[in-house]
């Protein structure tokens, strides 16, 4: 994967590694429940990279699953069951439902695609704000304790944030052997020309289908992570514009790159909390954002991380432009060379 | 006598009151190249849609290797070693030209579940270095296919429709759009992969195309279809001497 080059590439990885690793011991409660709430959208966005950026499934229902997955721990932990179990369950519980959310992307495709996984976004919404029984509607459900590990609790923000790492670290290895294995390329394939992938072999239902179940569960484990973070949850946080702020938080970062969540979720969650404080961006935030959007659409449609690639592409363009001067200009000595 | 490897009964298929397929029947034997000749609008493209399960023909059977694949999805063809190229460019163009040819053959190894724990060129790498040489595309092949010139990629597009190694290849148009410079290249690839070795055996090919050089020095039998029939099946020699087939298409 071309994203810079080596030593660039190496230098990045050893602040992004010392960031993540030493930054807690150095901040407060609040820094580290931030950083914890980037992981997370990290998580979710990641799948939803997988579904749109690699798969080419326009998807505007992943906080659907992001909610689903936050219920579902959150209701079996106020029945009583250990988020050890609530955990794998928001994970299958989404592997189904992402399957089934994968049906209509047999027949439809696009902008249709996207309405029609909005409109499911809005049905799950509506449950979660109707169905007072099982949700506590729009009190939501409060109090959901965080787990403990091998009987070392993670109750405290620090231990909390290193779990989510952990399980960050997990995914991303995962999506990445994923993404590597002809697994990989049967989803781009299918991004690229669906009907030339089905001509080829590639069983383009099947893979359609676990494009969104996989990114389902990725969203469904960020839910489950997310409702043991806040320890409160109500449907607000699962509605259609959350949905629509994942998608841009995958299109900003760069949608079919590998690390465009952790931009994209740092864009869209960490930059709006930390400028908020700073006078006059707190209040025009939104509409900064916005501004920024259209403009990055129209310079960068593929987004921040295409940037390295822009770059190397141009550079290689006037290399060959150069290299094609010379060339006419040598031509053009040995010509006089060969008249005089 | 050999067996064909596909054999058209009787196919017939109409768009509301147009019949664009009427009753054609034509068999292809291994190791052939049969050459799909016609004016536009006879037919061809619904004839090549309906064996390659695109559409569904409302009457005929089809064949291969003595079995019935009438009606099978393009899928189940492909599965069932039946390669094509479409009348337009089809490569994935994100993907570098190497991964386009690894894709291309990838699903045919193992089950899907396999392939999940399988090494990202599936034992493929090989291969499609060989036909990437074979095509001169080595200069290119770690470029996005998308960013290939028009020529490049109609190499890459054929190269894919053979990684798989394919019993019947279909090729839509192979020259269509293409530099005359190049057509003579691609006649002499599709004569070498059609004689190729490292095959196990001949290679058998289905080409429409319009340029009739391309098609008279390449296919060793020819059908010319005229309104949805077919007008005449024989060897280049016999079609250019055929006066119905001379007066209906070729004129003089």
């Amino acid at each position: 994967m071309k994203l810079l080059n080596h030593k660039m590439a190496t230098v990045f990885t050893v602040l992004g590694a010392l960031l993540v690793l030493v930054a807690p011991q150095y901040l407060k409660n609040y820094g580290i429940y931030l950083l914890t709430y980037w992981l997370i959208f990290i998580i979710a966005t990641m799948g939803l990279n997988l579904t749109i950026g690699y798969a080419g499934q326009k998807s505007l229902g992943h906080a659907a699953f992001f909610g689903i997955g936050a219920y579902t721990v959150a209701i079996l932990m106020k029945a009583g069951f250990s988020f050890w179990l609530g955990l794998p369950a928001a994970a299958l519980i989404c592997f189904a439902v992402g399957l089934i959310l994968g049906f209509p992307a047999l027949r439809v495709q696009a902008i249709y695609l996207a309405f029609a996984t909005l409109g499911f976004n809005t049905a799950i919404w509506l449950v979660m704000r109707n169905e007072e029984w099982l949700t506590g509607g729009t009190f939501g459900i409060n109090n959901i304790a965080r787990p403990a590990i091998l009987g070392y609790s993670l109750e405290a923000n620090r231990p909390y944030y290193y779990f989510v790492l952990v399980v960050t670290l997990i995914l991303s290895g995962l999506l990445w052997g994923l993404l590597r294995s002809p697994w990989g390329k049967a989803f781009r394939a299918l991004r690229d020309n669906p009907i030339r992938a089905e001509s080829l072999g590639v069983d383009i239902r099947n893979y359609t289908l676990l494009s969104f179940a996989i990114g389902a569960v990725y969203a469904g484990i960020a839910g489950a992570l997310f409702a043991s973070l806040v320890q409160f949850i109500e449907p607000a946080p699962f509605a259609v514009g959350a949905s629509i702020m994942m998608y841009l938080m995958v299109v900003v970062g760069g949608a079919g790159y590998f690390l465009g969540p952790i931009v994209g979720a740092a864009v869209g969650v960490v930059l709006p909390e930390w400028l908020r404080d700073v006078p006059f961006v707190s209040n025009w935030y939104l509409p900064m954002f916005g501004a920024a959007v259209v403009v990055l659409m129209v310079w960068l449609p593929d987004g921040l991380l295409s940037i390295p690639d822009r770059i190397r592409d141009r550079r290689a363009a006037r290399d060959a432009s150069a290299a094609r001067k010379i060339a006419a200009g040598v031509a053009a000595t040995k010509r006089v060379g060969a008249a005089s | 006598m050999t067996n064909p490897v596909l054999k058209v009964t009787d196919l017939k298929k109409s768009y509301g009151a147009i019949q664009a397929v009427g009753g054609v029947s034509f068999e292809v034997m291994p190791g052939e190249i049969f050459g799909v000749i016609g004016p536009n609008g006879s037919g061809k493209t619904t004839m090549f849609n309906s064996v390659l399960g695109q559409i569904s023909p409302d009457a005929g059977a089809i064949e291969l290797n003595g079995k019935n694949i009438t009606g099978l999805s393009p899928l189940e063809l492909s599965r069932r070693g039946v390669g094509r190229t479409f009348q337009t460019l089809q490569v994935f163009g994100k993907m570098t030209v190497r991964d386009n040819l690894i894709v291309a053959a990838q699903e045919h190894k193992g089950s899907m579940l396999s392939r999940m724990f399988s090494p990202g060129d599936s034992g493929l790498g090989a291969k499609a270095d060989a036909l990437i040489d074979q095509f001169r595309i080595r200069h290119v092949a770690g470029k996005p296919a998308g960013t290939l010139s028009y020529g490049q990629q109609k190499l890459v597009d054929i190269a894919m429709a053979f990684m798989a190694e394919p019993d019947l290849v279909l090729l839509d148009e192979p020259c269509a759009g293409v530099n005359p410079s190049l057509v003579g290249g691609i006649s002499s690839l599709l004569k070498e992969l059609n004689q190729n070795p490292k095959f196990g055996r001949k290679g058998s090919f289905v080409v429409i195309e319009h340029n009739m050089d391309f098609v008279m020095d390449l296919c060793h039998r020819i059908m010319v279809m005229v309104e949805g029939r077919v007008l005449a099946i024989g060897t280049p020699a016999e079609i250019r001497g055929n006066k119905e087939v001379l007066d209906a298409y070729l004129g003089n």
